[in-house]
């Protein structure tokens, strides 16, 4: 197996990703069998095969066990405060334009507590690449019903199964505006590395959704197997449709997961497009701001 | 000058605060003094009550808020009804002449000067500037500073592309103040409130 | 250094609060802030939005208060200076990310322009009863830098040393406006450039194997700062965390952390704190207040004083940290202190802890909506010389 390298990436002759983690910080807190290490993975390839420049990336991640991932990557890494990763990340991309921003972080994160500002990024099309790590529950505390979890599953906070409708979330962030949204399950990798390096290098708010495991809390308490079970349970169940209309790709407690690349499609960013606007309202007035200054 | 308190009210739209602005960044830019200028409005953007109270003074201003005006400048029967009375005995109150009866103040001695600003201001083209020519008013009458102080505030405070039909609103008020500031002040509880106008 | 020449709109101004705030902080050379709109503080960003396509800055309008208070600290992180200004209910949303700021050392200013409240309470009136909210309203430990100003001269100058502060102490700063300071009127002057003192930010020149972001330095106890980037592969998180930035949850190092973030204000406390004081010496009663009310309580200090009476007033320009050492000493020479201020019972607190009981400390309190009487703050003094 060859490896591509970039030029300031020290590729361990053992292991391909250990430079791209915070060994000093090994062990870390997941659970054996949960997904968010395979993501991590894959995140590392697509760095490799995308001879990012990794610099000029940054993460932000906000609460929960997704929300760790920042605390593991040898980049520069925001762990912030729960549900915010993506305005600290719009911040930051603001102040800093030549740098990638990557968000990383949960489902419940992204899309609870967090909702707000991942509909209001996706409708300005903020460069921000943005990976939910979706197990269907809230895992760092406990394993309490999210926006994601189907109906008819039992939760901590649902001792007789979830009632309450879930989001779709391709749906919900094309609707608000996302150039590039897609899905996978841990069991994807391969799929799921290429699809990240197809986001990085496309400009606008891309969104991809990894649904993963939590055995622990989420598959142990629905009788659903192991994480090895879960594997199988994915394959069994992916089926791969790019393009599909992401009206129709809901997840259910068992039945079939969509899997693909759903949207990819062409907007001014916000910062192209405020350039733009800018340089046509203003003409010579217009001073541009060119990343970090701080006299 | 003296410490002088001064409220100008109408209603949101008129461009009260622009009149009290401007008389404040003459007293305190252009001749050096010191003005405090606060104002109050309602939730309505334009139509509700609108009101700028504005210390003039030799010296640093501490009391943000008037409380024995010396000068009012009333631009709607609503703001006439509201403040007037709390003029002080003696007061100088300006009012539009078309939009403020002038009746029933209870306050002793208070001179009365009346003029038709948004009719000259329409007259200059744009009703818009009524508060202008109530400023330049309120610099004849109240003699409180130098006409071109006023001017230059007037010029300051404007778009330059409005500057020339400012700078006529401003002096078709001055001049119209000087002109009836001869035939004397509108006297309190004569029965036409617009004996000195035209 | 002195301030870039390209924010500073150098001369004289008739210019409200709001806008010399916003003036001030162009000035200490924010390019970048965030916001949400809410009376009375709307015009600070409003005014910024015009100000930033022209002088290289960016202005982005959030989707709410909690996004405009971290939108900001990205900014830093991402190299520049930044803000937000909100009111009342706005300030009680950003609590979360004044804690983050505290706890990631990320030198940041917030401008409150305060309004009565609780809840909506009085969105056009003036209030100062945030005071206590903003030294503890976000959870757990930490120490704060807050500045009252009381004139629209003051909004300018006081967000400069804000952002002053904020950088030497890698600390986040408060403009603790009020209704009537933010909405009133009155001569801004704006020295040149170069009269402008501006403190730049302390970006580190140790290479990657020495630098840690969290490591102190100096009397400030301060780390150095950097940015995105430059190679450094920093750490920043709310947890709390060891000297590289690290999460390391345990007792010492949370002793260690939280003890530094408090020391470093408590332990500069002297050096950061601002007071003016007047005929203080000799006085028998000494009247305390801060912004707006200083100006009001100043009315009453005169009346009495027309009395005979000898009464020194002492303003807070900055309230936090609190100047004990000033209460300290000033409570055994006076016969009582009283303290003014738009609400029921705050800055008081502070006051009468300092005074150890050495003096009567009386609290003139206004629940907000207008400033106070001043026969009312008269009464007192009175009350207080007997």
């Amino acid at each position: 197996m060859s490896t591509t390298t970039t030029p300031d990436c020290k590729v361990h002759p053992g292991n391909p990703v250990e430079s791209f983690l915070r060994t000093d910080r090994m062990p870390h807190i997941w659970c054996p069998g949960c997904g968010i290490g395979t993501t991590v993975n894959c995140f590392t390839r697509a760095l490799i095969d995308s001879k990012q420049d990794l610099n000029k990336l940054a993460i932000v991640s906000g609460i929960g066990c997704t929300g760790r991932v920042a605390g593991y990557v040898n980049l520069d890494s925001f762990h912030t405060t729960h549900g915010r990763a993506i305005p600290f990340a719009t911040g930051l991309k603001l102040a800093s334009p030549e740098t990638t921003v990557v968000v990383y972080s949960g489902d419940g994160d992204l899309f609870a507590i967090g909702g707000n500002h991942l509909i209001h990024a996706a409708r300005r099309n903020m460069d921000i690449k943005v990976i939910c790590v979706n197990n269907l529950t809230y895992a760092m505390t406990g394993g309490q019903t999210a926006p994601t979890t189907p109906e008819d599953v039992i939760t901590a906070t649902a001792p007789y199964g979830t009632y309450d409708p879930a989001f779709n979330l391709p749906y919900l962030v094309e609707a608000a505006g996302a150039v590039y949204v897609a899905r996978w399950t841990t069991f994807h990798v391969k799929q799921l590395a290429r699809s990240m390096q197809e986001m990085f290098a496309k400009k606008g708010f891309g969104f991809i959704e990894v649904v993963s495991p939590c055995p622990t809390l989420y598959q142990r308490r629905n009788k659903m197997g192991d994480a090895l079970d879960t594997m199988k349970f994915y394959k069994e169940v992916s089926k791969t449709k790019h393009g599909a209309p992401t009206s129709e790709v809901g997840l259910t407690k068992s039945g079939e997961i969509v899997v693909g690349k759903f949207v990819d499609r062409e907007r001014p960013d916000f910062t192209t497009h405020m350039h733009e606007h800018l340089q046509h309202s203003l003409g010579d007035k217009y001073i541009p701001a060119e990343g970090p200054v701080c006299g | 000058m003296r410490l002088t308190e001064i409220r100008v009210a109408g209603f949101g739209g008129q461009g009260v605060i622009m009149c009290a602005s401007v008389i404040g960044r003459a007293a305190s830019i252009v001749e050096n003094g010191y003005a405090t200028m606060c104002q109050n409005f309602g939730p309505e953007a334009r139509g509700g009550a609108c009101s700028a109270q504005l210390i003039l003074s030799p010296e640093p201003v501490l009391y943000p808020y008037i409380t024995n005006p010396d000068v009012m400048v009333l631009m709607s029967q609503e703001a006439y009804g509201k403040f007037a009375k709390g003029i002080r005995p003696g007061g100088t109150l300006l009012v539009e002449q078309d939009l403020v009866r002038v009746e029933g103040l209870p306050v002793e001695n208070v001179k009365v000067f009346a003029i038709p600003a948004t009719r000259i201001a329409e007259d200059l083209g744009k009703r818009m500037v009524s508060n202008i020519v109530m400023t330049g008013f309120f610099g004849a009458v109240t003699g409180l500073m130098e006409r071109e102080s006023l001017r230059q505030a007037v010029e300051d405070s404007v778009p330059a592309s409005f500057a020339e039909l400012n700078r006529k609103a401003f002096d078709a008020g001055y001049e119209y103040g000087l002109k009836h500031l001869q035939s004397g002040a509108l006297e309190l509880g004569e029965e036409d409130p617009v004996a000195i106008s035209e | 250094m002195h301030a870039d020449p390209v924010g500073v709109l150098t001369g004289a101004h008739f210019m409200d609060g709001d806008h010399a705030a916003c003036e001030g902080a162009i000035a200490a050379g924010a390019r970048f802030a965030a916001g949400y709109p809410i009376t009375p503080s709307t015009e600070v960003v409003e005014r910024f939005s015009n100000r930033a396509p022209r002088i290289g800055a960016t202005f982005i309008q959030m989707e709410d208060e909690l996004a405009a208070s971290i939108a900001i600290l990205g900014a830093v992180w991402g190299g520049v200076k930044a803000f937000t200004v909100t009111s009342g209910p706005g300030f009680s949303l950003m609590m979360e990310h004044i804690g983050y700021a505290v706890m990631t050392e990320t030198p940041c200013v917030f401008i409150d322009v305060q309004r009565g409240g609780p809840s909506t309470g009085l969105p056009t009136l003036p209030a100062q009863a945030d005071m206590m909210q903003v030294k503890w309203g976000s959870h757990g430990d930490y120490e704060i830098i807050a500045l009252c100003p009381n004139s629209p001269q003051e909004c300018f100058d006081l967000t400069i040393q804000a952002f002053n502060l904020s950088e030497k102490y890698r600390v986040p700063v408060f403009v603790m406006m009020d209704e009537v300071v933010g909405h009133m009127t009155e001569k801004v002057v704006i020295p040149s450039a170069d009269k402008i003192e501006v403190e730049p930010r302390h970006f580190t020149t140790k290479d990657k194997s020495s630098f840690q972001l969290y490591a102190p330095v100096g009397e400030e106890q301060t780390p150095e700062m950097t940015k995105v980037g430059e190679g450094y592969n920093v750490h920043v998180t709310g947890l709390t965390h060891d000297e590289r930035g690290y999460p390391n949850m345990t007792p010492a190092v949370q002793e260690r952390m939280v003890k530094r973030l408090v020391t470093k204000i408590r332990d500069n406390a002297e050096k950061i704190c601002i007071v003016e004081q007047n005929q203080v010496e000799g006085a028998d009663v000494v009247v305390v207040s801060y912004g707006i009310t200083s100006r009001v309580a100043q009315r009453a200090v005169e009346m009495a004083r027309a009395e005979g009476l000898k009464v020194g007033t002492l303003r807070l320009i900055t309230a936090w940290p609190f100047p004990e050492h000033i209460f300290r000493a000033l409570a055994p020479k006076v016969k009582g202190m009283v303290v003014a201020e738009l609400n029921l019972g705050q800055m008081v607190r502070e006051v009468s802890r300092c005074a150890e009981g050495k003096c009567r400390v009386a609290a003139v309190g206004h629940a907000g909506g207008t400033v106070h009487n001043p026969q009312d703050i008269l009464k007192a003094i009175q009350e207080v010389a007997r």
